[in-house]
């Protein structure tokens, strides 16, 4: 059994009216006992949690400060290919944008990985728009040993593989998988994808299944809020997350929450999310799920990020470049999305450590 | 005096290095500690650069180093940890954690007894964390650790001494020194410990996620040498009903 086989049994429009109907005295409930209980989850997703958010983002501080200390961990994408083979509204690698299209040789990936060493990062996030055939597994194992041997942790955000494929990359030492729903709402999911193998709902849902069996020892999960209510999308997420929790325990998993970003031909986001609303579902995922990692990335502005240290995230991206090349050859117009943090590494260490947070650039041993 | 495989200690607290806001308030707070003995995860060690962030220093305050196999899913995997621990730090010394459940962090115990046996028999001083499992506790003796270390209650929570019946049980029959590792949230968790006859504690995320982590390792230091004294002293048994100082009935042995 997969997920999609749950995901047949759960509605979303009886969800949604549960969400939109909770009231205070839900909120207060779920607040006393809201780990691994999907009930609470649903309270403080609703609009009724939205006059406790305070008394959320204390609790979650707090459980996150206990569980994880005064850590931020570190991390950089790394862009190989923004060849795409789809064709989605709200990205700049969509298939029919006429932009420049480049793919990392040995060389070009080697001037990379040097300029993330001399920043300092050991965890990288390997990235490549979803081009199976001049793309896919055949390329990516080509070039694993020599990213591997140069970070302790090598996490992949590309297309959706076989499990065998995950495995393969697993034997080079593969630690985790990111692979974003985008949108657990069917219909919607539709609208936006509408050419290639992304189309398939199904297959795209089923893939934390192929991972964990694959024996991968981190799997990211991710919505793209904007797409569609994000509150439903989120819940739907906390759905997924459990289920997987509970079936693949040795498993560790992880959440990132992007807001949909302005791009190269992009669209405006449908159902657009406060700051508010992004520090609301940080904290509820952080009560539902005391150890879970959550992610924070260039997307959002200084200042935003500067106030979400501590309130429950937990890894970080700094002075990211979402272009293939980018570090060695930055503007060069190939880039997936506009990043809003600007600020070089040493700028964003130095507020985590005024704010009384050791950055943390290694957590993890490859070589075991 | 407390010693254990070709070590001596005066302290009986022994603490950990993670979670702490930056270096010199964990560095601060293993002096305030009285603490001869830290363990370090290996995962966070870089080995590819060297001149560490976190191990140099450390080095530097002459603390005796306990690497933890931390991050380890299986016997393999901390065997080579243990291996990489000790060529890199030059210590046979390694605290054994295994621990496949990201969620708990729920020690594995067959894994780890596969790798107890392995290491001891390559002469490593292996100190095994483990649930506060009396049978576990006596089968690795028998392969060789050289202490046992079973957890209070889940690693990080600070719920104190939730396994208080089966810690009992393990004192009462090891032969060699008791660690109680792992969910000690408070000193008076720690003095009771001692009460019971731990021979040593160890004590992390209580100290370094305190509001203020150097005061508290004091603290901890404070409660663990007053429960050890307790223990030595002898704690009076407890009894349900009251037993009179003045006993009512001595006047008839007194003829």
């Amino acid at each position: 059994m997969n997920f999609s086989d749950v995901f047949r049994s759960i509605e979303p429009d009886k969800l949604k009216l549960e969400l939109y109907s909770k009231t205070e005295r839900d909120v207060r409930k779920a607040l006393v006992n809201p780990q691994g209980n999907i009930d609470a989850l649903i309270a403080l997703l609703s609009p009724a949690a939205t006059p406790f958010i305070e008394q959320m983002a204390q609790l979650s501080a707090s459980l996150t400060r206990q569980r994880f200390g005064a850590n931020l961990a570190l991390y950089l994408p790394l862009y190989v290919s923004n060849l795409c083979a789809n064709e989605c509204d709200y990205c700049g690698f969509t298939m029919s944008n006429k932009i420049k299209r480049k793919t990392l040789n040995q060389t070009e990936l080697q001037q990379e990985i040097d300029i993330i060493k001399a920043k300092g990062f050991d965890h990288v996030l390997l990235v490549s728009g979803e081009h199976e055939t001049k793309v896919g597994i055949d390329y990516f194992e080509a070039i694993f040993a020599q990213v591997k041997s140069a970070f302790s942790h090598v996490a992949i955000e590309v297309q959706p593989l076989k499990q065998d494929e995950y495995a393969r990359l697993n034997d080079h030492g593969l630690d985790a998988v990111m692979i974003y729903q985008e949108t657990y709402q069917q219909r919607t999911y539709a609208r936006h994808h509408t050419r290639g193998k992304k189309q398939d709902f199904s297959y795209r849902l089923d893939t934390p299944d192929r991972i964990a069996r694959a024996g991968v020892d981190k799997i990211g999960l991710g919505v793209l809020l904007g797409l569609d209510d994000w509150r439903l999308d989120a819940l739907l997420m906390g759905h997924h997350l459990a289920y997987l929790e509970q079936k693949y325990w040795r498993t560790k998993y992880s959440i990132s929450l992007p807001r949909l970003r302005p791009c190269t031909g992009g669209i405006t986001p449908k159902s657009e999310i406060s700051d508010l609303g992004l520090v609301q579902l940080i904290c509820a995922f952080r009560l539902f799920n005391q150890q879970l990692e959550i992610s924070l990335s260039t997307r959002e502005t200084p200042e935003l990020r500067d106030n979400l240290l501590g309130l429950g995230v937990t890894n970080l991206s700094a002075e990211s470049s979402t272009e293939p090349g980018g570090y060695a050859n930055p503007q060069s117009q190939l880039d997936q999305f506009e990043i809003s943090d600007d600020r070089s590494t040493q700028e964003i260490v130095q507020v985590m450590k005024a704010k009384g947070f050791q950055p943390v650039w290694k957590d993890w041993e490859a070589a075991w | 005096m407390l010693t254990i495989g070709d070590k001596t200690f005066e302290s009986r607290l022994f603490t950990g290095t993670g979670k702490f806001a930056n270096q010199q308030l964990m560095l601060d707070a293993i002096t305030a500690s009285g603490s001869q003995l830290a363990t370090l995860a290996m995962k966070r060690v870089d080995f590819k650069t060297g001149g560490d962030e976190l191990l140099t220093p450390l080095v530097d305050s002459g603390v005796n180093l306990l690497p933890n196999t931390s991050g380890a899913r299986n016997a393999n995997e901390a065997v080579f940890a243990a291996r990489l621990s000790k060529e890199m730090l030059g210590t046979n010394w390694v605290k054994l954690e295994i621990h496949p459940d990201p969620k708990y962090l729920m020690p594995d115990p067959v894994e780890t007894f596969l790798a107890a046996k392995q290491l001891c028999e390559e002469g490593f001083i292996v100190l095994p964390y483990v649930h506060a499992d009396p049978v576990l506790c006596h089968r690795l003796e028998e392969v060789g650790c050289s202490a046992v270390m079973p957890l209070a209650s889940p690693i990080g929570t600070n719920q104190g001494l939730d396994t208080e019946t089966f810690l009992k049980i393990i004192i009462e029959q090891a032969q060699v020194p008791v660690v109680v590792d792992a969910g000690i949230g408070a000193p008076s968790d720690a003095c009771k410990a001692m009460e019971l006859g731990a021979d040593a504690v160890l004590v992390n995320t209580a100290i370094a996620t305190a509001s203020d982590p150097v005061a508290m390792a004091k603290c901890f230091a404070d409660a663990v040498v007053t429960g050890r004294q307790a223990f030595e002293a002898g704690v009076a048994q407890t009894s349900v009903a009251a037993n009179h100082t003045s006993p009512l009935t001595q006047f008839l042995f007194e003829k």
